[in-house]
């Protein structure tokens, strides 16, 4: 029974990364303005590349890296489109969906059912052998502890620093943060390609860590998911954290579930994430609480200074 | 340096329109061939696999209208919604969800009803029902709740294939299927009616008629009246007298039914048996669509058919070169950039100025 307590809770967080990475660089970008629902194409991209990386090559770090500079690319499109030709953002954020799912397949095709090096549980001295929680937090793989540090640095970011204000100020108020001198433009693109990178971190989770291999469409809608956790977390990466592992939760409740024999069958199982992303948006999504506690209020809007809309 | 857009002060004309769709294809098929090229593949031949049978030959072009028939219906399923700036991107689901209401209805709910002309409008009001089902949760999740549709239906379109994978690999796995998740055959009284052996069938007819409904609708009634002012500005929809939240749910509720009568066709005319990946993501293909179509129910026959092609040149490439085709994919996703991208320059006059 402890086992499965650990295991499941171990797989909560090891399915939650990918979620988080995904959802803190959308917060990123939509903290400046701009709206990016390409999540699911630029995680495939970065879990295409990282895995062909790593198996061209065999260096992990590597394939990291270019799957986090695949995001980014493909961030840069749409920041080019949203931003400099202000076109309809959930359009071209649906674009860069098709463009990633058509790509990493197309390109992916070539490495399905190949074997690559990947990312293998490291545990933490002292803290890995605590009861319970050390087996569960403290003996996952490196890229997990970077989820960790990931929010309290993006938390630090955006509330204490210049940088972070300045990131608020042009999603909230662009014409004011032209006003004070920071540059809305530059601002969003340097943002919405850094939420790129993060999205293809996620990626990489998934094809070099998570489930080392490559399938097309392996990301099964989990760039979609962050979306709905943006919301959910309210453009804050503490409680982000907090929605990831629980989604992540979620979507390996089935493993546990097969070895207690909860007589649900495991494609019924497979709708729980998705159902539960309905549900988490019919309490996140209403009115009220997004006039509480605030989406950015210039969200998918372009900045013009000439045009004001 | 710096980029000036200029608002243009006239509308484009059709035929600018026209044009600029015309290059947004041709953009992506340049892009296509790089792709193509990217793995060592020659793009002119892969070009000519694409179309050459499946627009050149007799065979070819009815399997080019048959892939059209499920691309017509989602495209005019989610043009509703989207006349009214609603992103409606629930049609794979909605499709899939009328498929399994048809396939429940010739197999088990109708047992006894023999006669075609009682079954087959049977099938295609329950696919309707189920697909607008479908369609109205997002639907009244958006009107009352505010919630965002986009990630609503995407979520359902999970949610059905799902189901659709259960049902067929669990308790609808039918006689003799090897243990292939798949179902029994539908009996002969719920197969609409053929022409020859190539997989014409009467489903293409009635998406051909479901275009001109929805021209009708759009154009004809209060309805599609609504549909234009609220599209154009909400608020200025909410001042007009325009119930906005039934509207909204009107549309999502048609739009559903539209693709879950899609679904119905697909099984009664082309299929006849339910399996998990029956659909190769056609309500997504839909929403490129209804775009490059303006959104014109006439013009959406064509694209269609134009996807149709596209598809069915893309198992040719598979079958002949080799290559995989997931690239109508990347086609895709490259085609609504051009066509983003080809509005802003029919919209505005961009100007670098120096400064």
């Amino acid at each position: 029974m402890n086992d499965i307590v650990i295991s499941t809770f171990a797989g909560a967080i090891r399915a939650g990364t990918p979620l988080l990475f995904a959802t803190l660089g959308e917060i990123l970008a939509e903290r400046s303005g701009v709206l990016n629902l390409g999540l699911e194409g630029m995680m495939l991209m970065g879990a295409f590349t990282g895995f062909s990386i790593s198996y061209i090559t065999g260096n992990l770090w590597l394939a990291v890296l270019a799957a986090i500079l695949v995001g980014g690319l493909m961030a840069s499109l749409h920041a080019f489109m949203s931003i400099t030709l202000r076109i309809n953002q959930v359009v071209s954020g649906l674009a860069l969906v098709f463009l990633g799912q058509g790509l990493s397949g197309f390109w992916g095709n070539a490495y399905v059912g190949m074997q690559a090096n990947s990312f293998q549980n490291l545990k933490i001295p002292l803290l890995g052998d605590i009861p319970y929680i050390g087996p569960i937090v403290f003996n996952r793989d490196i890229l997990v502890y970077i989820g960790y540090i990931s929010v309290p640095v993006i938390w630090w970011f955006l509330y204490k620093t210049t940088a972070g204000m300045n990131l608020r100020a042009v999603g909230e108020a662009p014409d004011a943060a032209d006003a004070r001198g920071i540059n809305v433009i530059l601002t969003r693109y340097l943002y919405t390609i850094i939420g790129g990178f993060f999205s293809g971190l996620a990626g990489a989770y998934i094809s070099l860590a998570y489930t080392p291999m490559w399938v097309q469409n392996m990301t099964a809608g989990r760039g979609w998911i962050a979306v709905a956790l943006v919301i959910f977390a309210i453009w804050d990466p503490v409680i982000a954290l907090i929605g990831a592992y629980a989604f992540g939760g979620i979507s390996v409740l089935q493993f546990s579930f097969q070895i207690l024999q909860v007589p649900i069958p495991v494609n019924i199982m497979n709708m729980f994430p998705y159902i539960f992303t309905v549900f988490v948006m019919l309490f996140a999504s209403s009115n009220r609480i997004k006039k509480l506690f605030g989406a950015p209020s210039a969200l998918g809007v372009p900045y013009s200074r000439e045009e004001k809309t | 340096m710096k980029i000036k857009f200029e608002k243009k002060s006239t509308k484009p004309s059709k035929v600018s329109i026209f044009l600029s769709s015309l290059i947004s294809i041709l953009i992506a098929l340049v892009f296509l061939g790089f792709i193509i090229l990217s793995l060592g593949d020659d793009p002119f031949e892969a070009y000519w696999q694409l179309v050459s049978w499946a627009m050149g030959t007799v065979p070819g072009l009815i399997q080019s209208l048959v892939s059209m028939m499920p691309l017509l219906f989602t495209s005019l399923g989610v043009l509703i919604a989207f006349k009214m700036k609603l992103w409606n991107i629930g049609a794979e689901g909605q499709f899939q969800m009328g498929a399994f209401a048809a396939t429940w209805g010739a197999l088990y709910l109708f047992p006894n009803i023999h006669n075609p002309w009682v079954m087959i409008p049977l099938l295609m009001i329950l696919g309707a029902a189920f697909g607008a089902f479908w369609g109205f949760l997002p639907g009244i999740m958006r009107a009352y709740l505010g919630v965002n549709e986009i990630l609503s239906t995407l979520m359902l379109n999970y949610v059905a294939i799902y189901w659709v994978n259960y049902l067929t690999y669990g308790p609808w796995k039918g006689p003799g299927s090897y243990n292939f998740p798949i179902t029994a055959k539908f009996p002969q009284s719920a197969i609409l009616p053929q022409y020859g052996s190539g997989g014409l069938n009467f489903g293409i007819i009635i998406s051909i008629i479901m275009a001109f409904f929805v021209l009708y609708l759009v154009k004809y009634t209060k309805f599609g009246f609504h549909l234009e002012i609220a599209g154009d500005n909400l608020r200025a929809g909410e001042y007009a007298g325009v119930n906005v939240k039934k509207l909204i749910i009107l549309a999502m509720v048609i739009g559903g039914a539209i693709s879950g009568i899609g679904g119905m066709a697909e099984m009664s005319g082309v299929l006849f048996r339910l399996q998990p990946n029956f659909s190769p993501g056609y309500g997504y293909t839909a929403v490129i669509i209804a775009w490059l179509a303006r959104l014109d129910p006439i013009a959406t026959i064509v694209v269609s058919f134009f996807f149709g092609v596209l598809l069915v040149g893309s198992q040719q490439l598979q079958l002949f070169m080799q290559i995989p085709s997931s690239l109508i994919n990347a086609f895709n996703g490259i085609l609504l950039f051009s066509l983003l991208a080809s509005e802003v320059f029919m919209r505005y006059r961009i100007k670098v100025v120096r400064s």
